[in-house]
């Protein structure tokens, strides 16, 4: 029971980073419609954008500031040149567009900053603490409690932006109908290069944290698709949808990492580990069985 | 006035009805075929059947599988290498298991295999659709390949699921060379895209297309939509199915799991929107495209490197592929949503009238 609880609370932790990459999902499709592929391009971008920048020597505050410039300019560009053009497209064409800049920025991001793997020291460690480890004799690490703040806060902030701001409540409008939004004087160009700007601060955020934990490298572009399923759990336009779907997708990930493999083991021998690879794509794609339109997803209504 | 219709009066349905209405078209085609069964094997090199021609008809058969998913059906899925991935292991299974088994027996028993590999993964799309199902056709894409990997028995119990195929030997003839793997390549690769032109004009396609342009409306005019659907499925695992199984047995004789991963899915999916979402001739133009571009890119950087006196090493050459493949992506999808098979059509309308303007 103990080792149970060891791994769900790693796996719930595990769970909040791929809810950090799946809030950028969110925030862009909320606001235009698009399931935007490249948002794990994006967090490798910003994570290499902030160690470059502190390789040239700015401190965390200052290459914090200077990522985030690059994610907007970068947001901006997007806007201005691939989505303006795109205006009225099926959404399946601008889907395919953005593995198009995944692409594009995959290749963009090491030229830019060279591909070697960094590390990136944010002033954390990520050792257990003293106490619980005592106490429950469970690992939690300073590192894993402050992502999941980190994560809340963001969550927080975001949800109170949307509800309450007069830009929240365009971004709303726009999400709802384009055109009607335009028609009532919503500026629509400057509503999406926001939102881009937006989603590459929480990919500059995901990008901080999954890059000081594993280093960063190319394999943060990965993260976008561990966060796939956590969205098509939770519902595309779902804030809280996000959370919960991570909170889901990494406990159950890492349970049958451990449980599954030694049934199988049993029944057919071999070796069968790496289940966490598609676990979270089955699991969800069942849910979506029961419930098309995921746990918090709008429930949409055909017409002819 | 080269591509004129004038003069040929269709008389009955089945002129009126038949693949090539037109008798340019008849004749084009037939040239080609003939171009590519007898010419090209008696001037190409070995070189050009195994790193360009054999891959590039492969290639051009998976994009049709996927082609008549998306294109046709309008069910956008990221999983086709998946589907490659299991007609390759049915073939090879088939093949060590059963004594004795034809090759083109063994060959359609794969795409079958794969074909119900297809229905299974294609269930959701009867409650799911849009970016729900292409999310969901990843999870065909992980699992197959774990599957693969892990279960030793599908891969006749080799090391990390590797498996190496046979040369192919029909009637007492054995497939060794180049030259006769492409010919065997391109009969199953035109036949295939034959019936593909072939249904795409039938019933059955007419049913996907309306499924894709609107499946609530084309159920109320009374398309069953789960047959429609599931069958699109079943058909495009089936070519995605073959197109593994040569791939596996025609061009690189020994395939691992891995080798069919996510990117593969991608560049099937790019060939089809660079050729032409909804066109068998895109499948083929689109493979030739993006695999020619590699090739065109690995030569000319170089070149360009030296003109402008800056080292290049192969680490951004590969950066810059990356980032010209999703450039030209993006480049496409904003100019021209319709691919290559597009300007080819623009090519002829402009043929039929030349040499007026109008």
């Amino acid at each position: 029971m103990q080792f149970f609880f060891e791994v769900l609370i790693g796996g719930l932790l595990s769970g909040i980073m791929y809810s950090l990459v799946a809030l950028g999902f969110v925030l862009i499709f909320k606001a235009s419609g698009v399931l935007n592929f490249a948002q794990g391009a994006m967090v490798y971008f910003a994570a290499l954008s902030l160690v470059g920048c502190m390789e040239k020597g700015a401190p965390l505050w200052l290459a914090f500031i200077l990522a985030l410039v690059v994610m907007t300019l970068l947001g901006i560009a997007t806007e201005r040149f691939l989505l303006r053009k795109l205006v009225n497209q099926t959404p399946i064409s601008l889907f395919m567009a953005t593995i198009g800049l995944s692409f594009f920025v995959e290749g963009l991001a090491p030229m830019l900053w060279g591909n070697q793997v960094r590390s990136l020291d944010i002033g954390l460690v990520d050792e257990p603490i003293a106490w619980i480890l005592d106490q429950y004799n469970i690992v939690v690490s300073t590192f894993d409690l402050f992502a999941a703040g980190m994560a809340l806060l963001l969550v927080g902030g975001l949800a109170l932006f949307f509800q309450y701001t007069r830009v929240g409540r365009a971004l709303r409008a726009v999400a709802d109908d384009h055109q009607a939004a335009l028609s009532i004087g919503i500026p629509l160009q400057h509503i999406w290069a926001l939102v881009w700007g937006v989603a590459g601060f929480v990919a500059l955020v995901a990008g901080m944290l999954w890059g000081s934990r594993n280093g960063v490298q190319f394999a943060l572009t990965f993260t976008a698709l561990k966060a796939l399923p956590v969205l098509i759990l939770g519902g595309f336009t779902s804030v809280p949808g996000a959370i919960v779907g991570g909170l889901i997708i990494g406990s159950t990930e890492k349970l049958a990492e451990i449980y599954i493999p030694p049934v199988l083991q049993d029944i057919f021998g071999g070796n069968f580990g790496g289940i966490e690879n598609w676990f979270p794509y089955v699991l969800a794609l069942l849910f979506l069985l029961v419930r098309p339109e995921g746990l918090f997803g709008e429930r949409h209504i055909d017409r002819v | 006035m080269i591509y004129r219709e004038t003069g040929q009066f269709k008389t009955s349905y089945a002129t009126d009805q038949q693949i090539f209405p037109i008798r340019q078209d008849r004749i084009g085609v037939l040239l080609l075929l003939v171009a590519a069964f007898v010419v090209v094997p008696l001037v190409a090199g070995s070189y050009w059947f195994n790193a360009i021609l054999i891959p590039f008809l492969i290639f051009a058969l998976a994009a049709l599988g996927l082609n008549i998913l998306t294109g046709y059906a309008g069910q956008l899925s990221l999983g086709s290498a998946a589907f490659m991935a299991v007609g390759a292991y049915a073939a090879y299974n088939f093949q060590v298991r059963v004594e004795g088994i034809p090759v083109l027996v063994s060959f359609v028993l794969a795409g079958l295999a794969a074909a119900g590999v297809g229905i299974l993964f294609g269930l959701p799309s009867l409650r799911i659709k849009g970016f729900y199902l292409a999310v969901a056709t990843l999870a065909a894409q992980f699992f197959i390949v774990w599957c693969l990997t892990k279960f030793p028995y599908l891969s006749n119990n080799s090391s990390s699921g590797v498996i190496s195929v046979p040369n192919i030997e029909m009637l007492g003839f054995t497939f060794d060379t180049p030259q006769s793997r492409y010919l065997f390549v391109l009969t199953i690769v035109s036949l295939l895209a034959l019936a593909a032109k072939n249904m795409a004009r039938s019933t059955t396609g007419r049913a996907w297309m309306a499924v894709r342009d609107m499946d609530v409306a084309a159920e109320v005019i009374g398309i069953p939509l789960m047959r429609t659907k599931l069958l699109a499925f079943a058909v495009s695992s089936f070519y995605c199915g073959v197109a593994g199984a040569l791939y596996a047995f025609c061009y690189l004789g020994s395939v691992e799991p891995d080798g069919f991963s996510l990117d593969m899915s991608f560049k099937i999916l790019f060939m089809i929107i660079v050729g032409g979402v909804g066109s068998v001739l895109g499948s083929f133009l689109g493979a030739a495209f993006i695999l020619l571009l590699p090739i065109f890119l690995d030569v000319t950087m170089p070149w360009l490197a030296e003109l402008v006196h800056l080292p290049f090493d192969s680490a951004t050459v590969s950066h810059i592929q990356l980032m010209v493949f999703g450039a030209l992506i993006m480049f496409f999808l904003v100019v021209e949503p319709h691919g290559l098979a597009r300007l080819w059509q623009i090519g002829k309308e402009k043929l039929r009238l030349w040499p007026f303007p109008h």
